[in-house]
């Protein structure tokens, strides 16, 4: 059975239907919150934000043209609403789990040759990396945004998109070589 | 196999992977980066790479576990005190409502959400009737009709799906009548008309009704209605 499209419940959304408000909740909201907290690092943040995007979907579901994918527009929003969140956060206090999690690979080399572990490894660095270069990697691997929607949701040119994705994926393998880890690329 | 020997196209090409192991490349791009892959070695090894990178991200990303109840909990409470400060965004059946409703919603793509022609029809129809009561009242933000007068003689009518906006208007103009309601019906096509200010003689109204029904071309159904 093919489920309602998230265009036909964003349509129910701006006549004030709330049951399709839970359903268009209940399809993205863990998509949305891992976007977020990978942005923000912290889970009540997150929590907070995301929140606040589906809030925002309730207000402007009426002034949704459909121009782009109903997920791609939230992410957007999750976007704008995760930087604001940072910069109420300028400290960006870290939950001690996050923080833990993203220490300096090359820190510590000993303990990585002993875990002898990529695909931690990688996991680790990917976890290392910028947020502006995490956001991209998160967009196009796990969010299956294509190279135009990304540009949508960042708001930077599609030739921009493609070039911040090729250094984001260089700094991970600059990451991967200090922690012991040659990929033999760039 | 031969390598790629154009260093640009083999850049531009390698720039794609990340998008093309994500299955998320536009039919002609992922043939061409299928063609590069096949003849050349060292951009499969790179896309191996890019495989790898994916398969990790996702990992990370799943174990990054999901939102507690607080946070729906907070969307919906604050939905809550938002209708309560904001009654217009319930359903009512006013016109100037509902037809601010359908006037939002008459984007290309809304219409094309639209699942049967009926639908279509229906919403390009109250735009048309929005518009010919915004040209009536002079009302450039939308009717306000949310008080639907008593007073006068009145019939409910479903207009001809291909009356335009200058046909319902001169229809309305010719009887020198008014929409004051609707639409009345869950399927949105009733309406309800006013055909004079002073409550007329049964027997009038309904030869009113009847020079009415006879307008085919505008109407498609009317009936008198106290």
């Amino acid at each position: 059975m093919q489920s309602t499209s998230d265009e036909v419940l964003i349509g129910r959304i701006a006549n004030g239907d709330r049951l399709a408000m839970q359903v268009l909740y209940a399809r993205h909201h863990v998509r949305v919150f891992r976007f977020v907290v990978r942005l923000v690092r912290h889970e009540a943040t997150a929590e907070d934000v995301i929140s606040e995007v589906f809030l925002d979907v309730w207000r402007q579901a009426g002034r949704f043209e459909g121009r782009s994918a109903v997920s791609t527009w939230m992410l957007a929003i999750a976007r704008f609403k995760a930087l604001s969140a940072l910069r109420r956060r300028p400290d960006e206090e870290l939950d001690e789990e996050t923080a833990g999690a993203i220490e300096d690979p090359s820190d510590d080399p000993g303990a990585v040759l002993e875990k002898k572990d990529k695909s931690t490894m990688i996991r680790k660095c990917l976890t290392g990396l910028s947020a502006e270069h995490r956001e991209i990697i998160d967009l196009v691997y796990y969010h299956e945004k294509s190279v135009e929607e990304v540009a949508e949701i960042v708001g930077i040119p599609e030739n921009t998109v493609k070039t911040r994705m090729f250094y984001a994926r260089k700094r991970l393998a600059e990451l991967l070589k200090a922690a012991g880890i040659d990929r033999g690329w760039p | 196999m031969n390598a790629i020997n154009k260093e640009p196209e083999r850049h531009e090409i390698e720039a794609l992977l990340p998008w093309h192991a994500a299955g998320t490349l536009s039919r002609r791009d992922a043939d061409r980066v299928e063609q590069a892959l096949a003849g050349d070695r060292e951009l499969a090894r790179r896309y191996d790479l890019v495989r790898e990178e994916l398969a990790e991200t996702i990992h990370l990303n799943e174990t990054l576990g999901a939102p507690s109840a607080r946070a729906m909990e907070k969307l919906f409470a604050a939905i809550d005190a938002e209708e309560a400060r904001s009654p217009s965004r319930q359903r009512s059946f006013d016109l100037g409502g509902r037809i601010a409703e359908f006037l939002s919603s008459l984007t290309p793509r809304t219409l094309a959400w639209s699942a049967t022609a009926a639908a279509v029809a229906i919403l390009v129809q109250a735009a048309v009737i929005a518009t010919v009561v915004v040209k009536d009242q002079g009302a450039p933000s939308g009717p306000s009709l949310a008080s639907a007068p008593s007073e006068g003689s009145f019939a409910v009518v479903r207009f001809a799906p291909q009356a335009t906006a200058n046909d319902i208007t001169n229809f309305l103009g010719a009887y020198k009548a008014k929409v004051v309601e609707g639409p009345l019906n869950m399927g949105g096509q009733l309406y309800r008309i006013r055909l004079s200010e002073t409550k007329l003689p049964k027997d009038e109204v309904g030869k009113i009704v009847q020079q009415m029904q006879a307008e085919s071309k505008v109407v498609g159904f009317i009936a008198a209605r106290e």
